[in-house]
């Protein structure tokens, strides 16, 4: 049963949520879900950036990714708009304007279906590569700023005062975010990557006791879910990326049968 | 007199077409306890933030004593419900994990029993001392408390009022600090600085709480209220000069 690209989309699905833990934690702890959907969205654009300059598709994506994260960046900076207003424009512009780009390209047939919501079983060396090296830099960046990106995360201000360079660190931080959702994108599509981000750190809050726990706990959770759902889409023919979601899902649903130790701590102090 | 800690010179701010702060000027020198006070909307929290290099001036100079370390406390901390933090953990963030330095500090604020509890649990007195305790981990030669009473009770502001006093006394550090509870602070601090936008008087509280444009700006019942703390019948009337020209209202 273990053909090749069986082992090939276990593999990259396993990578995949190893770097989608720690980066997940963030996400929840900085309420940046949203942001990760917006950078997901503009992959499309990505994609068909990728067809009109003749490069490699994900290089296009990669590169959109993180051009809109430096606009993100810039344009929170304005008050006129809330964020998350920002962030909708922004979401809706991209995904439309790459559907728009694509279909001026007469001579392009993509899978779209595979683009929104993933293709595990696709999975290519070439995409493995990616995965791994691509994630492996996103994650050594991550251990990178870990101590700042925490102090940031518990209040800017004081981070500064105590002379952390926050704007420069925010900064890397989302590249590092814009990288991750691209690398993801193969997996579980661009419409479902923040469920991979946001559902094993949420699942993993109730057994975590201090913050490196929490996001170690959300890999081992979504390396859980992508097992759970391979095995799902295999055995139910279904398809790959909602599937492992859906493992996802459930793991969440019977983690609230365990009794965790915050869970404990929390009934005792109320 | 040595060089002061911080020195503003004709400081104005002005975002998005409002005056937060017009012509400010005061200089904080060591070991001095300095208390801004003023009305909701009056800037203290915007000063602060000019004072520690946080908001750039529109106009005019904020000049730090070199090498000087600051221990800041913000009016609040939000941190996520999911974000699984101690109080243990977030002190030694401050100082590359030296739990032996974190252990007195916390004890010195009345705090001990909370180093094991997680953040989110914790009340409004015991997180103000976390945070006052945070402040300290590093030694400062200035301490800047955004309203550190907050959310406490009474008795409670009293208390934490004494331990700033404290500890001026014991370390020396030169205390900036903003509050809007006039009769507490005045025991507690050197100088004050009644900012409504602009510095409408300043002096020690004795003077300050005699001056027409104090009177003005809080009324004149909160300021009855006050006589009843602070028991002073030998007052002397001390105007400064800003605020015979300026009407102290707010606008």
């Amino acid at each position: 049963m273990f053909d090749d690209f069986l082992l090939r989309a276990l593999v990259g699905g396993l990578g995949v949520a190893l770097v989608a833990g720690p980066f997940g934690s963030f996400v929840v702890w900085r309420r940046l879900a949203y942001f990760g959907d917006t950078l997901a969205h503009s992959a499309l654009l990505g994609v068909a950036l990728g067809f009109v300059l003749h490069v490699n598709l994900t290089v296009g994506i990669v590169v959109i990714c993180q051009l809109l994260a430096i606009l993100l960046f810039a344009s929170q900076r304005q008050r006129q708009l809330a964020s998350d207003t920002l962030l909708g424009i922004f979401a809706h512009g991209a995904l439309s304007l790459g559907l728009v780009t694509l279909a001026f390209m007469d001579d392009v047939r993509i899978d779209l279906v595979g683009y929104l919501f993933g293709d595990i079983l696709a999975i290519g060396s070439a995409d493995l590569g990616w995965i791994f090296i691509g994630g492996g830099m996103a994650l050594g960046g991550l251990l990178w700023l870990w101590k700042p990106l925490l102090a940031i995360t518990i209040h800017e201000d004081l981070a500064r005062v105590e002379g952390i360079a926050v704007d420069r660190i925010n900064w890397l931080f989302l590249g590092l975010i814009a990288l991750t959702v691209a690398v993801m994108m193969k997996v579980v599509g661009m419409l479902l990557v923040t469920s991979l981000l946001i559902i094993p750190a949420a699942t993993a809050r109730r057994f975590a006791v201090n913050p490196e726990i929490m996001a170690l706990l959300s890999s081992l959770i979504g390396c859980g879910a992508v097992a759970l759902g391979l095995y799902g889409s295999f055995q139910f023919d279904t398809p790959s990326g909602p599937s492992i979601v859906v493992g996802a899902c459930l793991i969440f649903i019977l983690a609230f049968l365990v009794p965790g130790p915050g869970s404990k701590k929390a009934l005792s102090r109320n | 007199m040595s060089e002061p800690l911080i020195q503003l010179n004709q400081v104005n701010l002005e975002l998005g077409g409002r005056v937060l702060l017009e012509n400010v000027n005061f200089e904080l020198g060591a070991g001095e306890i300095l208390t801004i006070i003023g009305p909701n909307g009056a800037g203290k929290t915007t000063l602060l933030r000019v004072a520690l290099g946080l908001q750039r001036p529109s106009s005019g100079q904020v000049k730090l004593q070199r090498g000087m370390t600051i221990g800041y406390m913000p009016q609040k901390l939000h941190i996520d419900p999911t974000f699984p933090l101690t109080v243990r953990r977030f002190l030694s963030l401050a100082c590359q994990n030296q739990l032996e330095k974190v252990l007195p500090l916390l004890a010195e604020v009345g705090a001990g029993h909370v180093l094991e509890s997680s953040l989110q649990t914790l009340s409004g007195g015991e997180l103000q001392r976390v945070l006052l305790a945070r402040a300290l981990v590093r030694e400062p030669n200035l301490l800047v408390l955004d309203e550190p009473v907050q959310g406490v009770d009474v008795h409670g502001q009293t208390e934490l009022y004494q331990l700033i006093g404290r500890i001026r006394d014991l370390r020396g550090c030169a205390i900036m600090m903003v509050s809007h509870d006039l009769h507490l602070v005045m025991a507690a601090t050197d100088r004050v600085l009644c900012l409504n936008r602009h510095i409408c008087c300043s002096g020690t509280p004795e003077s300050v709480k005699n001056d027409p444009a104090y009177v003005e700006l809080f009324g004149r019942q909160a300021v009855e209220q006050l006589a009843v703390y602070v028991h002073d019948q030998n007052h002397q009337h001390d105007h400064c000069a800003d605020c015979s020209r300026r009407s102290c209202n707010v606008r």
